[in-house]
């Protein structure tokens, strides 16, 4: 009778954790490759915008950023209806600039002789960087990004303090249930959270292994 | 200036990119102006929300949250750091029934949500505890073991010919490693366990959601109470109180690195660590 | 005790005389504290007289237990009824040391003496009973419903199917609305949270003790009202260290003549009952085991 409740209540959790964890890993992953463009653009406004950006988003903790999301957003108006995309939001400009930062660094491992090889061919600076400079950029970048998408993994739990029933939600919820389970309501859902995370770094080492190059 | 990206700006290239930094300044600003204009249509951030912070009562409720938040962060990254040195020896120890459990605990705190590790402590100690102290558990556990792992690394970067030589005078494992590879990891690691300070003070923040004392619990408290209601207002104040601190905290570290760069010291790399990944 | 009991009655009636020449100035109304009362020695009542006592509540209950950011004391029907039992122990208001007490810490403080007494939404249950005691109760609610002042569309635990229906993680009122009900659960952390998520819109109703719903709706009448019957029974009670036998009747007594001589309904006048809610019938209270 527990084992059975403990299943199907945690399959719900997960399933909205996953969720939580595709769209704003999506979100996350757009935002911070145009910040990371920005960042290293000749234009300066553009420059000083994605450095302001990265450092206030890295600086702060998630939880003042649910707090502005979830109590916040909606004194504007916004998003009133729905509390899975101001949670999607919080992750997803958190994330974004560590996402950033991750690839910036990326860019700067390609060497600059690869570049100068693309310029002296008459490519344009779009053309260097989509066609020479990201590709090799995210090679070297796949097992930090992999740490960053772990980290958004872990942190989707702060949504459970959000109006989120997520995974860690169900924890409570257990507990108010079948008193004296705390502890396998526990090991139940870290085993969850480690299953996620152990798909993420696999599909990781599968990835790095498929676009190494031999040096 | 030059870089991977783009050569020395030419003529047409710096007329270019004039243009490119005018319409992007306008671009920019443009976009502030407009959000600025929103917040304040919809009174989130006029002067009366803002009247809160004026009360000097409250002020000093939120010092008090502040020294809280510091307190705890504080304690857990002194006790994470004997946490991190412990494992981190246990995992490099020859006797695999030390190893296995330090390697078991380290990657289980790591990859368990923090704020389910802080839950499980507070529901099941918390009678004990008390917020505090569940709050600093969870966080010296789970830093602690991100730390072991910065450790370790460290320690396997110290020159192989200061243990070679350790043990060709006759020191035992152990006291090789207390005596001569640890104190060189630790100043090696020091810019890695500033960074960790930027997220263990972060992650205090979740200290909230047990009601844990802290500046977020003490703002919270503001935006709640019928006078006030600005949880705009009050969420900018937070973020920028702890982007300053954390803002100072990583420049020390990244001050410390280069100056141990310009020193030739062998240096850690963080490109794993929390601080990096959030 | 009849020696107790006496004496409970003559404070109640100074107590009253008090009150009737003082008139309600501050908030909450005045009580007059015992001047030197005297009990059994080695008795908590003596023991508190002498050192002062500290007592649990809550900090994030409008109404009940609130303390106003930068505010020195909460305020709040609990505040005031701990404020009439300190009296009895003859100790001032100002001399009492608040501490607060979430839902978890409450019978952690009472275990390891954090504090002497509890009054913090404290439901009165036979599992808390086990491991403190509880006497009381000093009020009774039950689970309703908190709107939006101008929606009609829920009057009552039936119209919650599909609605969004905001209250604190793990609570039994999160549980009923979602599996009796087919209400969507939204949890959060403490009330106030859902309180300003009904307010901006988010969610269609919270659901939680009456009593604490009344406070919310104090605040701010105008946009909040409580609706519904109460559909389960919470009571309220004074927690304390268990087996304090002497002790629990001494709260039993004393809250009975607060009942008696009219300061029981001043207090929730003052607090729960500037939501316009009337005055309900005081409780009967439990026997001490």
């Amino acid at each position: 009778m527990y084992f059975s409740e403990l299943v199907s209540r945690l399959a719900d959790g997960f399933l909205i954790t996953v969720q939580l964890l595709g769209w704003s890993g999506l979100f996350a992953a757009l935002i911070g490759t145009v910040l990371a463009g920005m960042r290293v653009s000749p234009i300066t406004p553009f420059r000083a915008v994605g450095t302001v950006y990265v450092n206030t988003f890295r600086n702060t903790p998630l939880v003042v950023l649910f707090l502005i999301a979830v109590v916040g957003l909606p004194a504007l108006g916004i998003l009133q209806d729905s509390f899975f995309w101001r949670a999607v939001i919080a992750l997803s400009t958190y994330t974004a600039a560590f996402v950033c930062e991750c690839l910036r660094s990326g860019i700067n491992t390609v060497q600059p002789g690869q570049a100068e090889a693309a310029r002296s061919v008459g490519m344009t600076f779009g053309q260097t960087l989509a066609i020479v400079v990201l590709p090799q950029a995210f090679r070297a970048v796949i097992p930090p990004l992999a740490s960053v998408f772990i980290a958004l993994t872990k942190n989707t739990s702060v949504a459970a303090a959000f109006g989120i029933t997520e995974a860690t939600y169900q924890l409570s919820n257990l507990i108010r249930d079948f008193p004296g389970s705390l502890v396998t309501n526990f090991i139940g859902i870290s085993i969850g959270y480690i299953l996620i995370v152990a798909v993420i770094s696999g599909t990781a080492s599968l990835l790095e292994r498929r676009v190494a190059v031999a040096r | 200036m030059s870089s991977v990206l783009f050569d020395v700006a030419g003529p047409r290239a710096r007329a270019r990119q004039r243009v490119g930094t005018v319409v992007g300044t306008v671009l920019v600003l443009g976009l502030l102006g407009w959000v600025l204009w929103i917040l304040w249509q919809k009174e989130q951030i006029t002067p009366d929300k803002w009247e809160a912070f004026t009360e000097p009562q409250i002020l000093e409720g939120l010092a008090e949250g502040l020294l809280d938040t510091l307190k705890a962060a504080a304690v857990a990254i002194a006790l994470a750091v004997a946490f991190g040195l412990v494992f981190a020896s246990g995992r490099l120890s020859d006797h695999a029934v030390l190893r296995w459990p330090s390697v078991l605990v380290v990657e289980f705190f790591r990859a368990v949500p923090l704020l389910l590790l802080i839950l499980f402590i507070f529901f099941g100690l918390g009678s004990t505890l008390g917020t505090f102290w569940s709050l600093v558990l969870g966080l010296t556990l789970y830093n602690g073991s991100v730390l072991a792992e910065i450790f370790r690394a460290g320690i396997l970067s110290v020159p192989r010919g200061q243990s070679e030589a350790a043990y060709s005078v006759g020191m035992r494992k152990s006291q090789v490693m207390r005596m001569v590879l640890m104190p060189q990891a630790v100043r090696a690691m020091l810019p890695a366990i500033i960074s960790q300070c930027v997220v263990a003070l972060k992650d205090t923040a979740l200290g909230f959601v047990i009601g844990a004392a802290g500046i977020v619990d003490e703002a919270a408290r503001i935006y709640i109470s019928p006078l006030y209601r600005n949880p705009l207002a009050v969420g900018l104040v937070l973020s920028a109180v702890f982007i300053v601190i954390n803002y100072a905290l990583s420049r020390l570290a990244q001050y410390l690195e280069s100056r141990m760069r310009r020193e030739g010291r062998q240096v850690v790399g963080e490109e794993a660590s929390a601080a990096a990944t959030g | 005790m009849r020696f107790g009991r006496t004496k409970a009655l003559c404070a109640a009636t100074m107590l009253a005389l008090a009150l009737g020449a003082c008139g309600e100035d501050t908030e909450g109304g005045d009580v007059e504290v015992e001047d030197s009362p005297e009990f059994p020695a080695g008795s908590t009542m003596a023991e508190l007289g002498e050192e002062g006592v500290t007592i649990g509540v809550k900090f994030d209950q409008p109404g009940i237990g609130f303390l106003e950011p930068g505010a020195d004391d909460p305020s709040g029907f609990d505040i005031e009824m701990a404020k009439i039992i300190a009296a009895e122990l003859g100790i001032a208001p100002e001399d009492i040391e608040w501490k607060e007490t979430v839902s978890d810490n409450r019978e952690p403080f009472l275990e390891n003496d954090t504090v002497d007494m509890v009054l913090a939404s404290y439901s009165i249950t036979d599992e808390r009973r086990n491991i403190v005691g509880q006497a009381g109760p000093y009020y009774v609610t039950g689970q309703q419903l908190l709107v939006a002042a101008d929606d009609d569309s829920i009057s009552g635990p039936e119209d919650l199917e599909g609605k969004k229906v905001c209250s604190v993680t793990g609570s039994t009122s999160i549980q009923t609305v979602e599996e009796k009900y087919g209400a969507d659960p939204i949890p959060f952390d403490t009330y106030s949270d859902c309180v300003t998520q009904l307010q901006n819109g988010s969610v269609d109703a919270v659901t939680t003790d009456g009593a604490i719903l009344l406070g919310y709706a104090a605040q701010d009448p105008e946009n909040l009202k409580v609706v519904g019957e109460e559909f389960s029974e919470e009571r309220y009670g004074v927690g304390y260290s268990k087996g304090d036998t002497e002790f629990c009747e001494f709260l039993t007594d004393t809250i009975e003549a607060s009942i008696e001589d009219g300061t029981w309904e001043e207090a929730f006048q003052a607090t729960l009952g500037e939501a316009g809610v009337e005055t309900p019938e005081p409780p009967d209270l439990d026997p001490c085991v």
